[in-house]
């Protein structure tokens, strides 16, 4: 019967063109969208150094990272925003953070007849996003950028949808600098936005904000910068409005730095300091202290320690400031306590 | 002496109790019809453990909640309340859009194809819209973010605000601020989405109405307008009622083209032009995340409630669909 | 006034019919709308790097999706797999051997099987096979898709063999043959063409689904070896780009739509024209 033996044999083609090479290492992992483009980077760049090596890295959000890491179904997760004692209570497992680079959230527009940078008050960011400041001209708005025409109309907010550890940082921001947000809304990855739009990832905000016209949204800076996204200046706990970049993001990371603790867990916002970018933050791969399987569990350190010495070469160019050496070295420590 | 008696071959000799059943085991026959009952019990098992998976797994919310799940609007997953009404909402605000705008659009092409255009281009026509209902939703999502959402932002929207929105009552579903995605924005998505099933189904409703009842219309003087409107629609009404709601169905539970195109805001608003949610969009967006085991539960609770609802509609509309196709209708 | 109530009716019928046809004609042009919109966007982008190539790291140009169409590609067969036999099957159950109230429960179950949302049917398929073993997997995505395609199997098939008349039933059984030999050598070969047709069709329709694959198959950047990895699909990446900003992006998922559009489409073409010679297929 030929037809049943063209069949038998196209299938049998299939099952060996598809079965696992011997020797890779398939390593899953999900997590944070803040700083995909950099771990995508990094995961692409160490399989060309390493081929038998695949990660696979799906940018789901970081409470996306956090549960499936819980579930068991990831090898390793990522987050900007550290996990919670309770958290890590849940977990029937001991979990390590890593940092990996320092970050900023920035605010972006997309506002008619402005194209340069606005200034943002602090006062400004929490009642846009808590939905008491609703245009554009508004005096909390306006005081800040005088000499700048800015239209009545409405602002849209966009927040993420999903559960985020830049809506982490960017909530830990506001609730440090505003009681209202503290006590109404509070911080986390997922929170019970008063106002405003959800696009799915620092992806879909960046796209929500790129086609609505009237918008403002926060993401982490290379997704601005990738897009041409306009994005303004935030003021700083010492009065100053700042550009988020590379020095801005150092400074904020400096305090930290001297005083990292031991698990790593630390968040950076809102510092003192006139050059401190106040949206700053670390973000974290988080990986499992017990690892069974040998090879993955070498795999993960050798990525680790590849992370921590040429993979900081890549942040720059990405816009993410590297580790302070301090932390680096800590971390170096800490990648014997994987077993 | 020799028995002329000849056995039928196959038949099966009078035994009774467990040897009749091994007996007839050893017949094709019987082996064929217990391999295909198991398969068709397969269908049975995986069904009912489909629902008992969804009740099982949803346990922790319905025990937290309980009735209030329904009516509790806040979705707040730091401090572990959550509630569907939103959801619930939105699911069906977009749907009922949609049905707005996709009933008198399908069923004016169903009454054009059944009653009016040539029998071959009816067909050619009808087979053209099978075509559309095979499209993948998710390719609607990407118009629906490239072309509907533009074309909202731009024109659409501002002239719904200006005029429909200007009229006392009705104004408030039509109230500013223009986003672009929203209610409405989905409901036309999910209208182009459930037009071909009403249109499919509709047609083929009308066409099962005898010529006698058009012919006696026309006969007294109606026009054919008013043969068709009067007499045929009327005819089929329990079909066609059938029809929308297997499109109401289907609205229902669309997932990938209503949560690129709705906004992701678990609200409830007058206006139809505001980012809102439905139940299929959250649970796409926040099933792989639900951090923390009640999250999760809420989130499979409200697959609970969807699919009852859908499970309600669908068996209306079937028993709508097979009434007047079997009675061959009949002016309720 | 009799006149003036005839001028009436009558250009009220003229305008009322003419709305219909106007109906139908958007409706109809909203497919070539789409088509066209997919193949002026989408066929810019297809290039050779788009069928062969690996995605790109984020914020790079080019790459591709090979991985996503063999990705596709496996979900389906692990969907024929686990659903055409279990249809067919019950299919040929309903049609020859049912009982009545067995009959009944066994199609009001497939009703509602068929009327379950896709999202619903991903989560159904997350706790029974991803969870247990931790793992998002090729095995769950099929398995989430073979649950849709059996319904629409099942029916497909009932109809077409209980559409084989029953002179040919009556014909081979009077020659001495079984019932399962009549229904394996005479009814089955019949009918099919149309079952087959019906196994096509059940197939397109699950090849575009997105929400299913969502959290079960998961998606993946590389090559999916075996079936207990994770795997890309070509819905799942026309979504995730589509909500991305990258321009990059946009194009390469309308490329995607566009491929994953023709292979539906012309499955659906297909199948309709060569079934139309002998019934018409609902699409509901």
């Amino acid at each position: 019967m030929k037809k049943t033996s063209i069949v038998v044999s196209i299938l049998l083609a299939l099952a060996i063109a598809v079965a696992a090479q011997p020797g890779t290492i398939l390593l899953n992992a999900a997590g944070a969208t803040f700083p995909y483009p950099i771990y995508s980077k990094w995961f692409d760049v160490y399989h060309q150094k390493d081929p038998n090596v695949q990660i696979n890295y799906q940018s789901i959000g970081s409470g996306g990272g956090i549960r499936q890491l819980l579930a068991g179904t990831v090898d390793f997760g990522a987050s900007d925003g550290p996990m919670s004692d309770d958290q890590l209570k849940e977990a029937k497992f001991k979990i390590l953070h890593f940092p990996t680079v320092l970050g900023a959230v920035i605010p972006i527009y997309n506002v008619s007849g402005v194209s340069g940078e606005l200034n943002f008050t602090q006062k400004a960011l929490a009642g846009i996003y808590l939905g008491t400041i609703t245009k554009w001209n508004d005096p909390e708005i306006a005081k800040a950028n005088s000499g700048v025409n800015l239209p009545a109309s409405d602002i849209v907010v966009v927040h993420r949808a999903d559960g985020s550890g830049t809506s982490y940082i960017f909530t830990d921001f506001l609730s440090k600098v505003s009681d209202d947000w503290k006590n109404k809304v509070g911080k986390g990855t997922s929170v019970q936005w008063p106002v405003g739009l959800g696009g799915k990832g620092n992806e879909g905000v960046s796209g929500l904000v790129k086609q609505t016209p009237g918008s403002v949204g926060y993401v982490e800076l290379i997704y601005a910068v990738q897009n041409g996204i306009t994005f303004g200046k935030v003021q700083n706990a010492s009065g100053k409005f700042v550009k988020a970049d590379l020095a801005g993001v150092t400074a904020a990371a400096a305090a930290a730095a001297k005083e990292m603790p031991d698990d790593f867990r630390v968040s950076i916002t809102n510092q003192s300091g006139p050059t401190v970018y106040p949206i700053s933050s670390f973000t974290w791969l988080l990986i499992p202290a017990q690892i069974s399987d040998a090879t993955k569990r070498d795999a993960i350190k050798g990525f680790l320690k590849w992370m921590l010495t040429d993979g900081q070469g890549y942040n720059e160019g990405l816009a993410y400031a590297r580790l302070p050496k301090p932390v680096i070295e800590k971390e170096m420590k800490a990648i014997a306590l994987i077993q | 002496m020799t028995s002329t008696a000849t056995t039928i071959p196959h038949a099966a000799p009078p035994y009774s109790g467990p040897r009749a059943f091994v007996q007839r085991l050893r017949h094709g026959d019987e082996i064929a019809h217990l391999i295909t009952l198991t398969f068709a019990a397969g269908i049975l098992l995986i069904t009912s453990l489909l629902v008992w998976e969804l009740w099982r797994t949803s346990y922790l919310s319905r025990t937290k909640f309980g009735w209030h799940f329904f009516w509790t609007q806040t979705w707040d997953p730091i401090f572990d309340n959550f509630g569907a009404l939103p959801f619930i909402y939105g699911t069906l605000v977009t749907s009922v859009v949609a049905l707005i705008i996709a009933v008198p659009l399908g069923l004016a092409s169903a009454i054009f194809l059944s009653e009016l255009a040539p029998r071959k281009i009816s067909d050619a026509v009808s087979f053209l819209i099978d075509l559309l209902a095979a499209v993948p939703s998710v390719i609607y999502g990407l118009l629906g973010i490239f072309v509907v959402v533009p074309l909202m932002r731009s024109w659409l929207g501002p002239l719904l605000i200006n005029t429909l929105g200007k009229l006392p009552g009705i104004g408030k579903l039509f109230a500013g601020p223009n986003y672009g995605v929203g209610f409405f924005t989905a409901g036309i998505v999910l209208a182009i989405m459930v037009v071909p099933f009403i249109i499919s189904v509709s047609r083929e409703v009308l066409l099962t109405v005898p010529r006698e009842q058009r012919e006696a219309a026309l006969a007294l003087g109606a026009t054919r307008w008013e043969s068709t409107w009067k007499v045929v629609v009327p005819w089929a009404r329990t079909g066609i009622m059938g029809s929308i709601f297997l499109a109401l169905a289907r609205a229902l539970g669309e997932t990938m083209a209503v949560t690129m195109v709705i906004g992701n805001d678990p609200k409830i608003s007058a206006s139809l032009l505001r980012p809102g949610y439905t139940i299929a969009a959250v649970i796409a967006n926040e099933f792989t995340e639900a951090t923390g085991d009640l999250y999760l539960s809420a989130l499979i609770e409200l697959g609970l409630v969807l699919f009852l609802m859908t499970f309600i509609l669908n068996g209306l509309a079937r028993i709508l669909i097979v009434a007047t196709e079997r009675g061959g209708g009949r002016p309720a | 006034m009799n006149r003036a109530l005839l001028i009436w009716r009558k250009s009220l019928n003229v305008v009322m019919l003419t709305l219909t046809g106007v109906a139908a004609l958007s409706v109809v042009s909203v497919l070539f709308l789409i088509l066209g919109y997919l193949i002026w966007h989408g066929g810019a982008s297809l290039s050779w790097s788009f069928f062969t190539q690996l995605p790109k790291p984020v914020g790079e140009t080019g790459g591709g999706m090979a991985n996503a169409i063999v990705g596709s590609l496996k979900l389906l067969s692990l969907a024929a797999l686990i659903g055409l036999p279990i249809g067919l099957m019950a299919g040929v159950y309903l049609a020859e051997f049912g009982g009545q109230t067995f009959s009944f429960v066994i199609r009001y179950t497939t009703d509602l099987l068929n009327g379950v949302p896709s999202i619903v049917i991903g989560i159904f398929a997350y706790s029974i096979v991803v969870l247990p073993v931790k793992h998002f997997s090729t095995l769950a995505g099929g398995f989430a898709l073979g649950m849709m395609v059996i319904p629409i199997t099942v029916r497909s098939t009932e109809e077409f063999l209980r559409a084989i008349p029953g002179t040919l039933r009556e014909g081979a059984m009077a020659l001495g043959a079984s019932k399962w030999k009549t229904i394996a050598t005479v009814v089955l070969p019949a009918a099919s063409g149309g079952i087959l047709t019906g196994m096509l069709l059940a197939l397109a329709r699950v090849a575009g689904e997105t929400a299913p694959l969502l959290f079960t198959a998961f998606s993946n950047r590389y090559w999916s070896p075996g079936w207990a990895q994770p795997i890309a699909s070509l819905p799942v990446m026309i979504y995730t780009y589509a909500i991305a900003p990258y321009d990059d992006w946009h194009r390469q998922a309308w490329a995607a739509g566009l491929v994953l559009l023709a292979l539906v489409l012309l499955a659906n073409l297909g199948c309709r024209l060569a079934l139309n010679r002998g019934g018409n297929v609902r699409s509901v």
